[in-house]
Formats: structure tokens, sequence, C-alpha cells
């Protein structure tokens, strides 16, 4: 059980939430994720670690209120409990001097891409992070990323801050116009990761996405997130979460995020 | 033993044998000759005086023969359930050369069912503490054994499990009609009473490495399971409603999917459900999907009813419930539906050759005799291998071929000062008590190792 420390609302159906857990506070690094159990009946839900504090022994995590569980969540009040918290899992982002890197987040990775960006920058490198979503009032974390960043650019599809469209268009076309990127890190839904992995596929640049694939345990036990890397099957809990976007097989992840949809429907209505 | 019906139990989610009643207890215990020279305790991997609570219950001492049982085996309601009598303990029974062997498993259970619904569990004296500390990593049947027989000898106890519910194996694999879950949540409770300390949510590796364990424990115990899943690296195998073996029972045991939607977990209730392999893990899984609402649920074996390294228990239990068995077939593809969902599976016809290493006889392919099955589920339940998360962020930990931790077999000892492990990350997937057997083992190389560490 672990404690709430924080809620907040950031953006319609977006939540930021800090508990407090101090053992996974000390040991949490960049790209990392913990698994949550909001209470007894609820699933398990993997939740990228978006930040945390050491000294005041707290994490952070983003939720979307989507499915049953997440709505739960999205009931819970500061000073109530989870019902349990297991982290950090995942093996954590390659942090180290790459150049410039450009840091794709949308829906809950925009959370998520802010402590890799954090930690990069610190590494030395010229960061510039693609934030994007709906519009302007679903985008969050705006300063956070801003006082971490060499430039922030935002895309929203209905134009109200930023490019109008999508951070992956953003990237193709700061690309076609001929701009360095030494290293591409994409954290949000998987279409937009895929799209991002995509736009850099002919230009070679190394792109990393964080794939969230449908998850149970999360310590290599179930295999539920087992994906296509270069022909090898591997689970996103204990050998990712993060892949190269060029070598994953996207049109088997891309299926498998569907197969509880009807299910999820049911499970809304009681 | 009196049994909910086949065509009842297969739409419940409850025990299927009821049990003894006292009466039917004492008059299978008078069958028992109490030789002089027992066969059956030579069967035991953990020692139980078997003749002797087979005495007691004789005599209707129910509560002496819970207390001699209880010195060997701490978890005799378990054990009384899963363990393979029929090729330990039974099989050695004199009874047995000309009879049915006296049920030794049956009584086992009936005393430790006797003293869970009758008597207030005593909890044994704790002898003054030594000042030493243990950590224990995972909460299965190895690691709980080590636990109880550690703090019974004065040590403090520390229990890591990575799950959020303690039991491993027991509690996520094994479905509640088999080994009801309440049953181990109890022992689990008179552990806790015993003062072992029990840290769930504790992936250790992650949180915290072994390494950083040893700092403030005096030793270390990983019983770590065998909870990697195999595959058969097949076409087709990533279709959606492929499920490893592991993912099925968890979602429908830990995560109480066959209570959805009370429950929040999905689980894909297929009408149609192939379950591929041989083994108990199998047995479970197509009789899961069978209380789960599906019509047809297939085993789908590659070498014959014979080889089948079930338990007979368990593949008569499955046979009366209906399942289908679909002998000397292998799995070759799986064919999706345009949305990628699992529709057939193709096998390859096998018969059966010479016997392998295993003496098992080998199957072999039929050329040109592939066929397909229509399906919408399905499970692979070939096997696990041990967890390598504590191995890989423990590298001077010695693994063997199928990254099992490499240990002495009389001390439980691993290359690595003041580690033990013991259960299936050990010896690979095995059995419930094989893992308790490899407890008590490690247990007593730990207490030497303890006393005698300066
Ligand atoms: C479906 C199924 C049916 C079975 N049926 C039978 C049967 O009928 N009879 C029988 O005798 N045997 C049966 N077995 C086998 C038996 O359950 C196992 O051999 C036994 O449970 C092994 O015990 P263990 O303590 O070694 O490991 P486990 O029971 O696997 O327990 C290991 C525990 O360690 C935890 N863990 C793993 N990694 C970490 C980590 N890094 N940090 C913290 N904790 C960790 C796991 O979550 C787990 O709780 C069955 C197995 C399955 C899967
Ligand atoms: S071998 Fe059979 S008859 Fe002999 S003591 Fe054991 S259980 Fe009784």
């Amino acid at each position: 059980m672990v404690k709430i420390k924080e809620k907040t609302k950031i953006a319609p159906n977006i939540h930021s939430c800090t508990v407090e857990a101090p053992d996974i506070a000390r040991k949490a690094l960049p790209g990392q994720f913990v698994i949550i159990i909001p209470d007894e009946y609820s699933e398990r839900i993997p939740m990228t670690i978006a930040d945390w504090d050491a000294k005041k022994g707290t994490v952070t995590f983003i939720f979307l209120e989507i499915g049953a569980s997440t709505q739960k969540l999205a009931e819970f009040k500061q000073g109530d409990d989870l019902y349990s918290f297991t982290g950090p899992l995942g093996k954590p982002m390659e942090i180290k001097k790459f150049g410039t890197v450009a840091l794709v987040g949308g829906c809950y990775g925009i959370g998520g891409i802010y402590p890799v960006a954090r930690a990069l920058k610190e590494k030395g490198n010229k960061i510039i992070c693609f934030s994007e979503a709906r519009s302007k009032f679903m985008l969050y974390w705006n300063e956070k990323l801003e006082e971490i960043s060499d430039e922030v650019r935002y895309a929203t599809v209905d134009g109200s801050l930023g490019i109008k469209g999508h951070a992956y268009d953003d990237i193709e076309e700061n690309l076609k116009a001929g701009k360095k990127f030494d290293r591409i890190i994409a954290i949000g839904c998987t279409f937009m990761m895929y799209r991002v992995s995509e736009a850099s596929r002919p230009f070679g640049i190394e792109t990393i996405v964080s794939m969230n694939t449908v998850m149970i345990d999360g310590t290599g036990m179930c295999g539920a997130c087992r994906l296509v890397v270069e022909g090898k099957t591997k689970f996103a809990c204990v050998d990712g979460p993060h892949f190269n976007g060029h070598k994953v097989d996207w049109d088997i992840i891309l299926s498998r995020r569907k197969a509880y949809l009807d299910e999820e429907i049911i499970s809304q209505e009681r | 033993m009196r049994e909910q019906p086949p065509g009842e139990r297969i739409k419940n989610y409850d025990e299927v044998p009821y049990g003894y009643s006292p009466e039917e207890a004492i008059f299978e215990a008078e069958r028992c000759l109490q030789c002089k020279n027992p066969k059956c305790i030579e069967g035991c991997p953990v020692e139980i005086d078997i003749k002797g609570f087979i005495k007691f219950i004789a005599e209707k001492k129910f509560k002496e023969g819970v207390t001699l049982l209880k010195e060997k085996n701490i978890l005799p309601a378990i054990c009384g359930r899963v363990c393979p009598q029929e090729e330990q303990c039974e099989i050695k029974c004199i009874v047995g050369i000309k009879n049915e062997p006296v049920a030794i498993g049956r009584l086992e259970r009936f005393l430790a069912d006797w003293e869970r619904e009758n008597e207030e569990i005593e909890i044994p004296s704790i002898p003054k503490s030594t000042g030493k500390k243990v950590a224990i990593v995972g909460a299965g049947p190895a690691g709980i054994t080590v636990a109880a027989d550690l703090v019974r000898l004065g040590h403090k106890v520390d229990m890591f499990e990575a799950l959020h519910q303690p039991g491993g194996v027991l509690v996520y694999g094994i479905p509640e009609f088999r080994l009801p879950k309440a049953i181990v949540f109890k022992e689990i409770d008179f552990l806790k009473q015993m003062g072992v300390r029990l840290f769930t949510d504790t992936v250790i590796g992650m949180i915290k490495s072994v390494d950083e364990l040893l700092n403030k424990y005096n030793a270390v115990f990983l019983g770590t399971g065998a909870g990697l899943p195999w595959f058969l690296e097949i076409p087709g195998e990533n279709l959606n409603g492929i499920y490893s073996a592991n993912e099925y029972l968890t979602r429908a045991n830990l995560m109480k999917a066959y209570l959805f939607p009370k429950y929040k977990t999905p689980i894909i209730r297929g009408k149609r459900v192939a379950t591929v392999g041989g083994g108990n893990i199998a047995m479970d899984c197509a009789r899961t999907a069978l209380r789960l609402g599906a019509e047809k649920s297939i085993i789908v074996y590659r070498r014959s009813r014979t080889e089948m390294p079930a338990r007979d228990e368990e593949i008569h239990h499955a046979e009366e419930e209906g399942i289908i068995f679909k002998f000397l077939s292998n799995p070759a593809a799986f064919h999706g539906d345009k949305n990628n969902w699992v529709k057939e599976v193709e096998c390859v016809q096998m018969k059966l050759g010479e016997p392998d290493d295993s003496g098992r006889r080998r199957p072999v392919p039929i050329p040109d005799a592939n066929f397909r099955m229509p399906i919408d589920v399905a499970v692979i339940a070939i096997g696990n291998s041990p967890n390598p998360l504590v191995p890989s962020t423990t590298p001077d930990i010695q693994t063997g071929k199928w990254g099992n931790i490499i240990t002495d077999p009389k001390t439980c000892k691993t290359s690595k000062p003041g580690v033990f492990a013991g259960g299936d990350v050990a010896t690979g997937a095995a059995t419930v008590i094989s893992a308790m057997g490899a407890g008590k083992i490690a247990a007593r190389g730990m207490h030497e190792y303890l006393m005698n560490e300066t």
C-alpha cells in the first residue's frame, strides 16, 4: 500500500499523481515504470514514472482515464491508499552524450519524456522536446519541459498551439529540412511511436520507443507483453520497455493492443 | 473420495473433491498395516512419519496426528491436495502391491482440514533470538518452507515477494478448484504469526539487489521459481487470443478474471480453446477454459496418453469433465483472421518412435499429414524456465544451461557466499513438495552457516 500525496487533474481526463514510495524514489531511473493496482478488484496497470524526488521519497506518474481501472484510479483522492504499487520495473533509458536529442511525448508520454530529457540534459545533450495533444488545453507540463530543454515544440491537432497536426509531422518536416538529430526518443500512444519511427527510418537516425504493450506481472512471468524485435520474441517488461523503433514488428503490436476492447466496454458498463 | 459431479463442477470454481469425513478417514487409516519397515516414508521428499500420523487418525487422535504431520511438513493442507503421491509415497505402500494403496495424500489433507476447521491453530514457541537476520526472495513453497524452519530456530526472517500476494505458483498458477486460495493464505498467516515479516510488491533485482540484501542480512535465500514461459516459436504465435499458460492462469487465478466484471481483469472466453502441452499446467488451463465457458476445450499433445507428465488424478478429472485430447499432434502454425485473431491451429500428425533420453518414446512427424482445427483461444503450456531477473542482476551467481541457479545439493549453497537457492529456480519447473524439500535442506544449510559465521 502507498499513500497518495497529491493528485491533480492536469488536463481533461489526464491526472498527475504523486505517492509516497521512498524505496522506489531512491532507485528510480529515467524510463522505468511502476505497476499499480488501485483497489482489490482492479487490474495491474503499468505506468511510466514521470518524476520522483529521492529526498522527499515521492514518485509521480501521469495517467489517462480510459479503462475501468484507470477510472477507478481517478476517483482516488489525496490521502487515500493504493492497494499495490510495485517498481521500479524495466530497463532504464540509455543516458549518455549523444549530441542533439529529439524527445517526442504524447498523452502520458509528455510526462514520460520529462525525466529522460532532464537526465540527457545533465549529460550535456542539446534537448528538443516535441509535445503533442489534440488541443492546447490538453497539453501539460509545458513550463517543466521548457525549463530543462533547449527548445520545446508543440503540435496540436486543432492548431491552437504550435504547428497544426502531429508531432510526427513536425519531426518529419524537420528532418526533411535537413535538421540533424543524433537520437530520437518517443513515448506515448503506440500509433504515435510507430509514426515517429517511420518518419525517421529513411534518415537512419536511431529512434527509441517505449513499448506499452499489455502487461500483467511486469517481471517476465506472463509473456503478455511479448513483441517481436528483429524476428525474435522479446518481453517489454524485462527486455524493454525501450526498443529500437526501426526493428520492432509494428503490425503485431498494433493489433495486440486492441485485444480487450470488448471486455473493456463490459467492464465500464457495470 | 466423494467429488463434485463433473457436469456440476465445470460450471463453478469450487474445489472438486470434498475431502473425507472423520468416519471415512478412520476407515481408510485402518487399512494401513503399520509396517515395521514402512516403505511409504522412503518415497516422501520431506520424510513425514506417515505411519505415525495414520495411526493417530485410526485412533481418532486427530490433534496429535496434526502435530506429528506438521513436524515435517508445514503445508499439509496444500501437499495433501497437490502432491503426486501416486509416484512418491503411495506407489511404495505395501498395501498397494495387491490392492489400492493407502490413500496417504487424502489422509494428510483430512488432518490439515480438520485442524483448520476445528482448532485454534497453535503457534509454536519461538526460541530466543540468535541475532541473525535472513532475507527470503520469493514467497512460493520453497521460500515459505525456509522461512518457517528458520524462524522456528530463532532467526529473524524477512520475506520479499514480487507480486501483490504471496504463495507463488500456489496462488497465481494452480486454480481455485484444485487448491482453494483461502488455504494458502491461512498458511501464510501462520508464518506471519510466528514473526516472519512479508514484503509484497518487492521485486528483488530491481528495487534492491542481492548485494544490497547482503548488507542488511546475514544470509539470503532465493526461491524465485521458474516463471519464464516458453513459447512454441512457430508462425502466428503472436496473434490475438494466444496466451502463455502463465498469463492465462494468472489472469484467471491471481487476478480473478473468472469473477469478471466484478474483478476488472479481462480474459478472453473462447468457445473453442486449445491448450498445447501435457503436464499439470496444461490440465489446469484446459479445465479453467471449461469453467470460463468453453464449449470445446482441447488438449493438443505431441506424444500419447502414456507419456503425458500430468498426474493421473488430473488427467482423470480432465477426462471426466469432457476435455478433448488430441494426442500425437504437434502445432506447426496458428492462422488468424483479418483482424489478427487466432482462428485455426495447424498441427503435424505424429507417431511414436524410439525412446529418447527421458525414456519416453520420441514423437516423429508423419509426412504430409498436417491438419487444421478451428479455435478461438490457444494456451501454450509447454513449460517454464527459471526467472532470469535475479541472476542477471547478480553477476557473480553461477547459473546452468537453462538459467537455473547452480546449488550444492546438500546445503543449497550457491556460488555466492551467504546466498542459498532452492525450488524451481534451481531444478527447473518441478513440484511443490520438491520445492519444500529443497527448502528444508536450505534451512539446515543456512542455519549451520549462520551459526558458524563470525
Ligand atoms: C499451473 C501449475 C500447476 C502445477 N501443479 C502442480 C501440482 O499439482 N503438484 C505439484 O507438486 N506441483 C505443481 N506445479 C509445480 C509447483 O507449483 C512448483 O514446482 C512450485 O510452486 C515451485 O515452488 P518455488 O517456491 O520454487 O517457486 P514458485 O512457486 O514459482 O514461487 C516463486 C515466487 O518468487 C517470486 N519471485 C520471482 N522473482 C522474484 C524477484 N525477483 N523478487 C521477489 N520475488 C520474486 C514469484 O513471484 C513467486 O511468488 C504446478 C505448477 C503450475 C504453474
Ligand atoms: S507402506 Fe502403506 S501400509 Fe505400510 S506403513 Fe506406509 S502407508 Fe501403512
